[in-house]
């Protein structure tokens, strides 16, 4: 059984990806980066659902809801294709909801972790 | 000038710069890192072009807007699965893989598992979804150049066939990611500047009205209002329903277990560059996809798209090209030609652009998964692995073409669907569970993509597409048992279903401790691979 850990970086060698293998787990055990799982999660975990939820609500409603579907709001505008054109637009809003997110929460987090493994490996 | 010659001479000018392109690549790829990622030196935003030219492909520019064309409101709810699907790749894979991962899908399962297994099972799955893809492409490509060229001949379709094949192995072993990422995003960017041009024109024609066109829409293909409503195609019966929601779940699944889409993540210098990557990918597809509808409801406005029209008789797929046509002053007229033959030309280059990155995804997962680390177990050099992989394009190629003529009566759209529910089947429950999921194992990774892969073709198998239907590959015979043409609301579950019962019924603990060092690597790019400095 080969239990082969791509080397860190490409030409890391045998003692430095051990190295990197205690950073790892340090850098696992440290309250920033259980700071940064929770952020991730608290954003993606929901809002996956909430997407999904979303869009099955449309893809069900487009087959068994045809009456509310059908009906004409402005000119030959009808319910089903604001419905549709809704999903574009939260498509859109969650997609820069998650960027500011990520950017605002995440990145800073990250990039202390990810410099923490860089001093520790080279070393 | 004819709209033949015209036609013909911007094919040419594409051929030329892509060809190009591909030259200029080549001068700059040495090591397996240039000829799999591209040296991870592009930026989100080139990125961002090149996944949307990636992904774009034939079937969304023509087929979408054929299917709008023909069918309504029904042609756009595929747009919608396509666009949201992104979603999943954005919040849940496109910076995490990047970060774990280096050539290939395989890698970041090989990252804490048995590597021969795993990238065995993951390589097979990949080439099987990059072929499924790879023939619709090809296909389509042999049947829209001979409807353009107005020549209906089996002799002309082998023939381009055959000329994109042979161009596509060309741009991959030549230009490697390098040069199919340049391509794509010329590619993009034509595809933009074409669909935005006749979106202008047909909207003018509305006085940018939506209201306006979709009352002409309803009127002229004398369906009323029920071309405007979901149902046309879909509501017949309750299992078109069911397969419609089959289709749905396959469509916004599928996209984030798309081989040649998930190693473009691999083609930036840093997780955040992936995350921007997947930003301009969202706006640009989106865009694209809004106006798809203009051009599908345009088509049918302006056009005949009856039961013995061109554009029925082409399934949809000329309803884009005969609409540029129709708002550049109609057939005979200058503008009309110029206009087809651009729009022609754009459609050309997608198809081109898309079929390379197939090609090159699955001959680096045959180069670096089945070369590299099952049969040399890690030892090849890495000019070997780039010169296997270069090889491996040109079998792949020739498989491909080899399979697209006999596969030429087979339906496009449904190549692409089926090629959607593999991927969201075999592909993409390993992929949650192996960022998300400590127990994840293994066997748990083999068993969900063999069983999702057999799973998802199997049901196909079965299904009345390939027997039994008046519609179906074998007429003659009837083995179906299974109702639906879409899969993916069985075979996704079953994906995920072996995925948990293969990890619970072995125990790999190798697996658990590496999965702490795969999340810190996913989550915060420590240890990731960097960008190439040439």
């Amino acid at each position: 059984m080969s239990h082969d850990i791509e080397p860190a970086t490409g030409s890391g060698g045998r003692s430095r990806q051990q190295a990197g293998h205690a950073v790892y787990q340090e850098l696992h055990d440290s309250d920033d980066f259980k700071e940064l799982r929770q952020k991730y999660r608290a954003f993606a975990v929901p809002y996956t659902l909430a997407f999904l939820a979303w869009y099955l609500l449309y893809v069900v409603m487009s087959n068994w809801a045809t009456g509310f579907m059908n009906i004409k709001l402005v000119g030959h505008i009808n319910v089903a294709l604001v419905f549709g054109l809704l999903q574009f637009l939260t498509t859109f809003g969650i997609a820069y909801l998650y960027s500011r997110h990520a950017r605002t929460h995440l990145d800073p987090l990250a990039g202390e972790l990810e410099k923490r493994y860089r001093e520790a490996v080279q070393r | 000038m004819s709209t033949q010659t015209l036609t013909t001479i911007l094919f040419l000018l594409v051929v030329a710069i892509t060809v190009g392109i591909t030259f200029w690549a080549s001068r700059q790829t040495s090591g397996t890192a240039d000829y799999y990622a591209g040296g991870r030196s592009f930026t989100g935003f080139q990125n961002g072009m090149a996944v949307s030219g990636d992904y774009m492909s034939a079937a969304s520019f023509l087929g979408i807007s054929g299917a709008i064309a023909l069918n309504g409101y029904d042609g756009f709810l595929y747009s919608i699965g396509f666009l949201v699907a992104w979603l999943v790749a954005l919040l849940l894979v496109a910076e995490l893989l990047r970060n774990s991962g280096r050539y290939t899908m395989a890698d970041q399962l090989a990252y804490r598992m048995r590597q021969r297994p795993v990238r065995t099972a993951a390589a097979t799955s990949t080439v099987a979804v990059s072929i499924f893809y790879l023939l619709a492409q090809m296909v389509g490509a042999g049947s829209l150049v001979a409807l353009l060229l107005g020549v209906d001949s089996t002799a002309l379709k082998n023939l381009v066939i055959v000329g994109v094949g042979l161009l596509m192995i060309f741009y991959v072993t030549v230009g490697g990611m390098k040069g199919t990422t340049w391509v794509q995003i010329v590619k993009a960017v034509l595809l933009m500047a074409g669909t935005i041009l006749i979106t202008v024109l047909v909207l003018a024609k509305f006085g940018f009205n939506l209201s306006e066109l979709l009352g002409a829409a309803a009127e002229n293909t004398g369906k009323g209002d029920a071309f405007l409503q979901p149902g046309l195609k879909y509501g017949v019966s309750l299992t078109s329903k069911i397969d419609f929601i089959s289709l749905g779940i396959a469509l916004v699944l599928g996209t984030a277990g798309l081989p040649h889409i998930l190693i473009r993540f691999y083609t930036v210098p840093t997780a955040r560059d992936a995350r921007k990557s997947v930003m301009w990918a969202i706006g640009l597809i989106g865009a694209f996809y809004l106006m798809t509808l203009v051009l599908g409801f345009g088509a049918a406005a302006l056009l005949d798209t009856g039961a013995d029209s061109k554009v029925a008789a082409s399934g949809g797929n000329l309803a884009s090209p005969l609409l540029a046509e129709a708002v550049g002053g109609g057939a005979g007229s200058t503008g009309g030609a110029v206009l087809l033959a651009l729009i022609s030309a754009v459609a050309f280059a997608t198809i081109l652009a898309v079929v390379a990155g197939l090609t090159l995804t699955s001959a680096s997962s045959v180069a670096h998964d089945l070369y590299a680390s099952v049969f040399k177990k890690g030892e090849a050099s890495e000019k070997d692995e780039v010169r296997v992989a270069r090889i491996s394009a040109f079998v792949i190629g020739g498989v491909a073409i080899a399979l697209a003529i006999p596969a030429q009566k087979l339906n496009i759209a449904f190549l692409v669907a089926l090629a959607f529910a593999v991927a969201a089947s075999a592909n993409l429950p390993s992929l949650i569970y192996n960022l998300f999921w400590r127990g994840f194992n293994t066997r748990g990774a083999t068993w969900s993509i063999y069983g999702g892969l057999v799973a998802s073709i199997g049901l196909v198998i079965f299904s009345p597409v390939v027997s039994g239907s008046e519609t179906a590959l074998f007429t003659n015979h009837d083995w179906s048992w299974f109702p639906l043409s879409n899969p993916g609301i069985v075979s996704i579950p079953v994906g995920f279903l072996l995925g948990y019962l293969g990890s619970v019924t072995s125990t790999e603990p190798e697996s658990a401790a590496a999965y702490d060092e795969l999340e810190v690597r996913a989550l915060t790019g420590a240890g990731a691979e960097g960008a190439v400095s040439n």
